[in-house]
């Protein structure tokens, strides 16, 4: 698979961005940032098991995206999925609650990290099996169509994911039946311990559309504005009933695979490197700072955002575990 | 601000380590991202990265310094307005990629005695043993599936197998179970010898129709012409709070399909034997593999031509008073529970069924024949289960020497939930076998 730079035309230049808008994805991507740090720390003391999959690194993907929705899409993803539902305002409350297993979180602590939802915010999940939510988005985008809403789907998925035969059986049925829904691949360049040069075949994921007849576009994702700027243009495609979209995002996840990765795979350096040169909340935060939003306000907005996160966390440790009816409950509905 | 930076826990199950090396001096500025120091436990060493900017106040722990508990304070972080963060990286050998290893209770490893010509090893290691010697002496043996070769296997049962035998005998894949499985299926049909591992057998659901419409059979379809000698290899049941998608154990749904055979080891010798059969026989093999299992020792037999036969259950334990019918991590369980059965007086037999399918009839009849009572093991849901299989058969062949219904302990009939007290109540204990038992014998 060929690197390849993504397009890095904006149709506006950044400095005329609304402030308010571009202070918004900044609190959200910041909210996601120390949610999950705080999440790694929780993992630390015992208080999450399991798989604990951290979108640090990430966040301008589906903030950027979220800010081009409307009320009514849907949304669903892989099991990386705390940034998704923090994008999606569910309640971090409720979102760490579930992480610790208690009665008070999304799935009532029976669903944990990677399979948590809310059907009032349009998240379907939260899916643990790689790419099994591919097929499942596209029929939320069936279900759109069939209502004749004006809503769209959003589907995520991983490099690796990209592989599964599933995806390619979507991308015919969607295109075919031209169903509303926007394919972003979060290329994160790993899939595990393998990056995605060992295990995709041909020069760019988005390329796979093609065959399908469905348009596509590399988009740098670390650029929340490119992020949002591509999504207005697939979203809007979309909606207008031209059938699906495919959105390459380039992006890198800091931290390891799950919470023990031991990380041979790839350098220090690389990790750091990017960190360094285009940490997506960095690039926005200089573009506030370019526009003259002052420190004090920047610093208000991280003291805000930290005593939410604790506060999230005392509740995800206060809460108690599911009472123990709770076994046989929701099995099916009747 | 000054903030303190904490001794960081890498596991659930660690509390203490050693501060190896530290990586700043006092006076120097770090930001978010720096790694300031090393730290290491008896499973792994781990860097210490920052996740603030600020300037190291001081270093309150001493390089080499052994037992810090986590969580106490290791070092001040002055002119920083940022909450505490440490965040760790491991950088040393760690057995498993997701998470941490859940040590449980070995039937007290010391206690075990070493056969002749054996050594005490892991449940991983013989696995690992049975498949290097198979591609040592039978060069049509090759090994495919997601993580197997660079990273050493996601459950680290592969490791060594890329270096030893190159990149022709050892493939990483990407993650696309259906398309790989059919892949090795073909390469069997080519008389190929293919070892498929999957990450973990709930993702073998994705390959389904090619094990069984394709693999199973096709020996049939095609008037006894098309073997199909393949095995498919992979940790199978619940693991640790991993929840229902990741947490199933599949021994009924392969168990129930002509054309297949299945089989689920517990100890090492099991592992390493009926590994190295599976390899050799000619037909598609299921085996069953527990994670759970993988860090656990048990004596294993050195001999590189050891096997043990498909299709032959073990008897762990005598016993007169119940037989306890169990397979792969269950077996433990049962052994646990027969020695808290003799404190009740109730002497159990214990029979390890290592293959499932085609089932040792034999054993298990001529055991319920001396102790007229049955109680099945299994941590599958109990519909349909091979607990189900075992009583019909009991039924049909030995009915008139039963005392006791056949009881059956499993897994709850729900999918497996993450939270850990609703998990431990999904799951079977010792305690159930303890009671089911106890009340086939009449003794509750
Ligand atoms: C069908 C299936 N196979 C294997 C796995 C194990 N697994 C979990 S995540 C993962 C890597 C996925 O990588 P990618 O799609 O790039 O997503 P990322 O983790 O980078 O977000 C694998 C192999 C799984 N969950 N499901
Ligand atoms: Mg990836």
């Amino acid at each position: 698979m060929k690197k390849n730079t993504a397009k890095k035309i904006l149709t506006e230049p950044k400095m005329n961005y609304d402030l308010n808008l571009l202070q918004d994805m900044y609190k959200k991507m910041l909210l996601i940032r120390r949610f999950e740090e705080k999440a790694g720390q929780l993992y630390g003391m015992g208080q999450i098991g399991g798989f604990c999959h951290l979108y640090i690194g990430q966040e301008a993907v589906v903030v950027g995206i979220q800010s081009a929705q409307i009320d009514g899409d849907s949304i669903v993803t892989s099991y990386r999925d705390h940034g998704h539902m923090l994008a999606c305002d569910m309640d971090p409350k409720g979102v760490m609650a579930e992480l610790t297993g208690r009665r008070d979180g999304y799935s009532k602590g029976k669903g944990g990290s990677m399979h948590m939802f809310s059907r009032e915010k349009g998240f379907f999940g939260g899916h643990g099996i790689v790419a099994a939510q591919v097929p499942i988005g596209a029929g939320l985008a069936f279900s759109h169509k069939y209502n004749g809403n004006k809503n769209v789907s959003i589907t995520y998925f991983g490099d690796g994911a990209a592989n599964q035969g599933q995806v390619y059986e979507s991308y015919n049925i969607a295109s075919l039946w031209k169903l509303p829904v926007v394919f972003v691949i979060e290329n994160n360049k790993y899939g595990m311990g393998t990056s995605v040069n060992r295990s995709s075949a041909g020069e760019n994921l988005s390329d796979r559309g093609k065959a399908y007849g469905i348009v596509s576009e590399i988009v740098d994702g670390m650029d929340i504005l490119a992020v949002r700027e591509a999504a207005i243009r697939a979203i809007d495609y979309c909606r207008a009933g031209k059938g699906p979209y495919i959105l390459e995002m380039k992006t890198y996840r800091y931290r390891g695979h799950s919470m023990s990765d031991p990380a041979k795979y790839r350098t220090r350096d690389e990790v750091d490197k990017i960190r360094k040169t285009s940490d997506p909340i960095e690039n926005i935060k200089s573009l506030l700072n370019k526009m003259g939003v002052e420190e004090k306000i920047l610093k208000d907005i991280d003291t805000d955002i930290k005593s939410i996160i604790a506060e999230a966390a005392k509740f995800a440790q206060d809460s108690a575990e599911p009472s123990e009816n709770e076994l046989f409950t929701d099995i099916t509905i009747n | 601000m000054t903030i303190e930076i904490l001794m960081p826990a890498l596991s659930p199950t660690m509390e203490e380590g050693t501060l190896s090396k530290w990586l700043v001096n006092e006076g120097d500025s770090i930001s978010s991202g720096d790694l300031i120091a090393e730290i290491e436990t008896d499973k792994a060493t781990m860097e210490v990265e920052a996740v603030d900017d600020g300037k190291i106040g001081q270093l309150l722990v001493a390089e080499g310094t052994e037992g810090v508990k986590v969580n106490t304070p290791i070092a001040l972080l002055v002119d920083t307005n940022e909450l505490p963060h440490t965040s760790i990286k491991n950088i040393a050998e760690k057995p498993y990629l997701e998470k941490e290893e859940i040590q449980i209770k070995p039937i007290n490893e010391k206690s075990i005695s070493i056969e002749a010509n054996s050594s005490l090893i892991t449940v991983r290691e013989a696995l690992r043993n049975a498949m290097a010697e198979e591609m040592r002496t039978d060069k049509n043996v090759f090994v495919m599936g997601e993580e197997v070769a660079e990273y050493q296997g996601a459950y680290k049962v592969t490791q060594g197998l890329l270096d030893e035998f190159g990149d022709k005998r050892v493939y990483d894949t990407p993650i696309t179970e259906h398309g790989f499985a059919g892949i090795g299926i073909g390469a069997a049909f080519g008389n190929l010898k293919p070892i498929v591992e999957f990450m973990t057998f709930n993702f073998a659901m994705q390959a389904m129709d090619q094990i069984i419409n394709s693999a199973a059979k096709t020996l049939y379809m095609s008037g006894g012409q098309m073997g199909c000698p393949i095995v498919f290899r992979g940790p199978n049941g619940a693991a640790s709070r991993v929840a229902a998608q990741h947490s199933q154990c599949y021994a009924s749904w392969y168990s129930h399909c002509p054309g297949l055979k299945v089989v689920s080891p517990w100890s090492s010798k099991d592992a390493k034997g009926l590994l190295k059969s599976a390899i050799r026989d000619p037909d598609p093999v299921i085996f069953l593999e527990n994670e759970v299992m993988y860090g656990q020792s048990f004596s294993c037999p050195n001999d590189d031509d050891f096997t043990l036969p498909i299709g032959k259950a073990n008897i762990e334990k005598d016993g007169n008073d119940v037989t306890i019918i169990a397979f792969s991590i269950m077996v433990g369980k049962s052994l646990e529970a027969a020695e808290i059965l003799k404190d009740k007086n109730i002497n159990a037999e214990v029979i390890n069924l290592r293959t499932l399918r085609p089932l040792d009839t034999d054993t298990i009849i001529e055991s319920v024949k001396k102790t007229n009572r049955v109680v099945t093991c299994e941590e599958g849901f109990p519909f349909s289960g091979i607990g189900a299989e075992i009583s019909a058969l009991i039924t049909e062949k030995a009915f008139d020497w039963l005392d006791a219904p056949v009881t059956r302990v499993t897994g709850k009939d729900v999918p497996m939930p993450y939270a850990a007290n609703l998990e431990k109540l999904a799951l079977p204990q010792v305690d159930d076998i303890v009671s089911a038992c106890a009340q086939v014998c009449y003794e509750d």
